[in-house]
């Protein structure tokens, strides 16, 4: 897949709309695990609107993302950052090999509280 | 039969550049009753004009077909020169080519084709055409401006000044509007209320100017010219006549824990007011929801202490009947709720205030005497956090906040991080913004003078919460030019709120049939040749009800929608649109349908007589058209049951004509 096509990839199964990003930097300046990420969440927006998928998928620090979804909640433009960075980090697993939870284990997982996604990615962090 | 010519424009390369026009001009000239067709570069233009009119008086044509721009471009136009020409004006019909075909179509033989189907529909209904003649409306030299700010002050004075009288009709107990809230105005600084309180007193000296304050107006019925007005006086249990204005019931009211709205709610006033010193008309009024003597029948102190025996705690609202030829929407706005953007803290934190509380705390007859402290310990700020574009700039479907650009917060926060600096220059001050937007007279002057000279720290970023942790407030924030992020513990954090209309233009754009864009701003009739009239005649708009503004802009268009409206007054009578309902008596049935479907309320019923069999007289109920209120919108002639309702000018026929020259 080139570029184009694999970043058009990526926004189609995170949802979000890079598109509509203004780089007002809300989502960043929200961020808790700023410290940890090499790539800030506005920065996601912009390097996939230019393709520049790989380069994203090779950091590390893309699974410190804690999927708080504060970027998402804060972002004025509906960009979803935190979606666009859970795509990132899918295709990244999915190359590596697939997903590292059994369908079997999420039930007992899950807690009302937290977003459903936050616990899916915990737990491919951790099994990395 | 017609003898109809037909005159195909260019329009230079809008038009000729995708329809062939000779291809054109010469398929409409083998139509049936077309006595002459050509095309021309510029059908507008004074040549162009002065060939329709030749070939008029050359040829004896009896209609003309014209296939260019959109007829809300240039169908007056064409009127006028067919009428100098000796035509009937109603005798000529626009072919639209450019918005409808040209505009629209990139491959030049569907384009081609288009526009000889639609000039031949032109032609079809040209043939049915009868001349009509516009009647005439008086006009009432009389104006109404709602709303009492900035904007409704200038419109009015202008008016005024020009001879004809106005009344103000403004919700509040004063004129004066947002405005009489601010501190300082920017770029230049003069403090807002030493310009506007001249304004204030002038219009409320003027003898040709009324204040209708504290009141609302209820109905709108009638057009331009013509319009009929019922204004609501609510009761302000004050005798307006007899208050001096002294203030003593103020200062003797027990109830003083009111929320001082002028203030933004910073501070208490009693339940009888005057909202602020130099309130115009300086009256007092009394509050029903907080009055003890309205509640309880407990109390009755100001009427003891009235010198002027004003006060009368049985006053009722009172509704005013008045006529006017024009008037003026001036509503103004509001900043937003912040309910949705709890990041900031607004509802948690009484140190985060908005832009329009922070003037006040900034300003001198404000509940802190124009010393800047924080709500909530009284203390000097010493690092103060700006936020911009809260709420602004938003996706629509964020579902939050608004998706313009506020256009005033950039020059009003810088305004506030300079004169904070200037007056206390041992506080730091850190403004957030998204972009710097400073178009207009010193305006990016003034921006770089606050980075510059005053030390103010911008930052390109956006806060991303602000949590209040004891006395602070920890702001964090980004700095994306320097990538990296910031926590800063402020004192105080003001965030610039984005505005929006006034609650109160809604309701009132349904009372005067004007239309609104879906922000709720008053549309204006066109965007660029037309921004100070509503599409509905008669309707002027005047400042920010019409999009966001700031003070020299509002006063601008003030001044303009006032020149639009003694335009309109000082013409003794109007011409009419004569092409307007008409109903055939003989084949009405009296039903009543289109006199309920008629928004104008233009119908009535009449019985008439009618020649019955054996020389007798019949009295049938029949519609009636006003032919000065009918907007010839059409809707009576779809309800008809009987087919007896017809539009001048638009007639059924005319239209089916045109269908099946479309379908042949």
């Amino acid at each position: 897949m080139n570029k184009k096509d694999l970043a058009a990839e990526i926004i189609r199964i995170s949802g979000g709309s890079p598109e509509k990003c203004m780089r007002c930097g809300k989502c960043t300046g929200a961020c808790p695990a700023f410290d940890d990420m090499e790539v800030h969440p506005h920065q996601f927006a912009t390097m996939i609107r230019e393709g520049r998928v790989e380069e994203l998928a090779a950091k590390k620090g893309l699974y410190n993302c804690m999927s708080c979804f504060a970027c998402s909640e804060r972002c004025p433009r509906s960009v979803e950052p935190a979606r666009l960075i859970e795509a990132v980090r899918v295709y990244a697993l999915r190359q590596s090999g697939g997903n590292h939870l059994a369908a079997d284990d999420v039930p007992g997982l899950l807690d009302e509280a937290l977003p459903q996604q936050a616990i899916t990615s915990a737990l491919r962090k951790y099994a990395k | 039969m017609q003898r109809i010519g037909v005159f195909v424009c260019w329009c230079g390369s809008n038009i000729a550049a995708t329809v062939d026009v000779q291809a054109v001009s010469d398929a409409l000239a083998r139509e049936p009753g077309v006595v002459f067709a050509a095309n021309y570069q510029y059908m507008c233009s004074q040549a162009g004009q002065d060939m329709i009119r030749d070939k008029i008086h050359e040829l004896g044509l009896t209609g003309v077909v014209i296939c260019s721009c959109s007829p809300r471009m240039h169908e007056a136009t064409f009127r006028k020169t067919c009428e100098k020409a000796g035509l009937n004006p109603y005798m000529v019909e626009i072919a639209n080519i450019r918005e409808q075909v040209s505009w629209v179509h990139k491959d030049k033989a569907v384009g081609t084709e288009k526009a000889i189907v639609l000039g031949r529909a032109a032609i079809a209904k040209v043939q049915l055409n009868t001349p009509l003649i516009a009647g005439e409306t008086p006009v009432t030299k009389r104006a109404l401006v709602i709303g009492g700010g900035i904007a409704g002050i200038q419109t009015a004075l202008d008016i005024a000044d020009a001879g004809f009288p106005v009344d103000i009709v403004e919700q509040k107990p004063t004129i004066g509007g947002k405005m009489a809230q601010l501190d300082k105005t920017f770029p230049t600084l003069d403090c807002a209320a030493c310009i506007l309180t001249p304004k204030m007193v002038e219009a409320g000296q003027h003898e040709n100017i009324r204040i209708l304050s504290y009141s609302e107006v209820e109905e709108v019925h009638g057009f331009v010219g013509n319009f009929d007005v019922k204004i609501r006086r609510k009761a302000r249990f004050v005798d307006e006549t007899k208050c001096t204005g002294c203030g003593l019931c103020t200062e003797k009211c027990p109830m003083r824990k009111v929320p001082n709205e002028f203030n933004m709610g910073l501070d208490n006033r009693s339940a009888i007011y005057i909202p602020f010193a130099q309130a115009v008309p300086k009256v007092a009024t009394i509050d029903p929801r907080y009055c003890m003597m309205l509640n309880s029948g407990k109390c009755g102190v100001c009427s003891k202490v009235c010198e002027a025996g004003a006060i009368n705690y049985k006053q009722k609202d009172e509704i005013l009947e008045e006529k006017y030829g024009a008037i003026v929407a001036a509503t103004g706005f509001n900043p937003i709720s912040l309910d949705k953007f709890d990041e900031f803290a607004y509802s948690r934190s009484p140190d985060v205030v908005t832009s329009l509380e922070f003037e006040r705390l900034m300003n001198a007859a404000g509940p802190t005497g124009g010393t800047l402290l924080r709500p909530s310990d009284h203390e000097h700020p010493h690092t103060i956090v700006f936020v911009q574009c809260v709420g602004s700039r938003c996706d629509a479907s964020a579902e939050k906040g608004k998706e313009y650009c506020s256009k005033i917060c950039c020059m009003y926060t810088a305004k506030h991080a300079m004169l904070t600096r200037e007056k206390y220059p041992d506080t730091e001050v850190y403004v957030f913004y998204i972009d710097v937007r400073t178009p207009g007279k010193g305006f990016d002057e003034f921006y770089r003078r606050a980075v510059e000279q005053y030390d103010v720290h911008y930052i390109k970023g956006m806060v991303g919460k602000v949590v209040p942790e004891g006395k602070k407030l920890r702001v964090q924030a980004s700095d994306l030019l320097d990538d990296r992020q910031l926590v800063i513990d402020a004192d105080l954090v003001v965030l610039a709120a984005a505005i929006e209309p006034d609650k109160s233009a809604r309701p009132l754009a349904t009372k005067l049939t004007a239309s609104m864009d879906t922000n709720d701003f008053f549309t204006e009739a066109h965007p660029k040749l037309r921004p100070v009239e509503s599409p509905t005649a008669g309707v002027f708009l005047s400042g920010a009800c019409q999009g966001p503004k700031d003070i020299p802009d509002t006063v601008a268009q003030a001044g303009a929608a006032a020149s639009k409206v003694i335009g309109l007054l000082v013409k003794d009578k109007l011409i009419g649109n004569p092409c307007v309902a008409k109903p055939d008596e003989l084949m009405c049935n009296g039903c009543s349908s289109c006199e309920k479907v008629c928004p104008y309320g233009a119908i009535t019923y009449e019985d008439k007589p009618f020649r019955g069999p054996n020389r007798t007289t019949v009295y049938r109920r029949v519609a009636c058209v006003n032919p000065a209120v009918c907007q010839g919108c059409g809707a009576c002639t779809v309800a008809c049951p009987s087919g007896a309702m017809d539009l001048q000018g638009f007639s059924n026929r005319q239209i089916m004509a045109e269908v099946d020259a479309i379908c042949r």
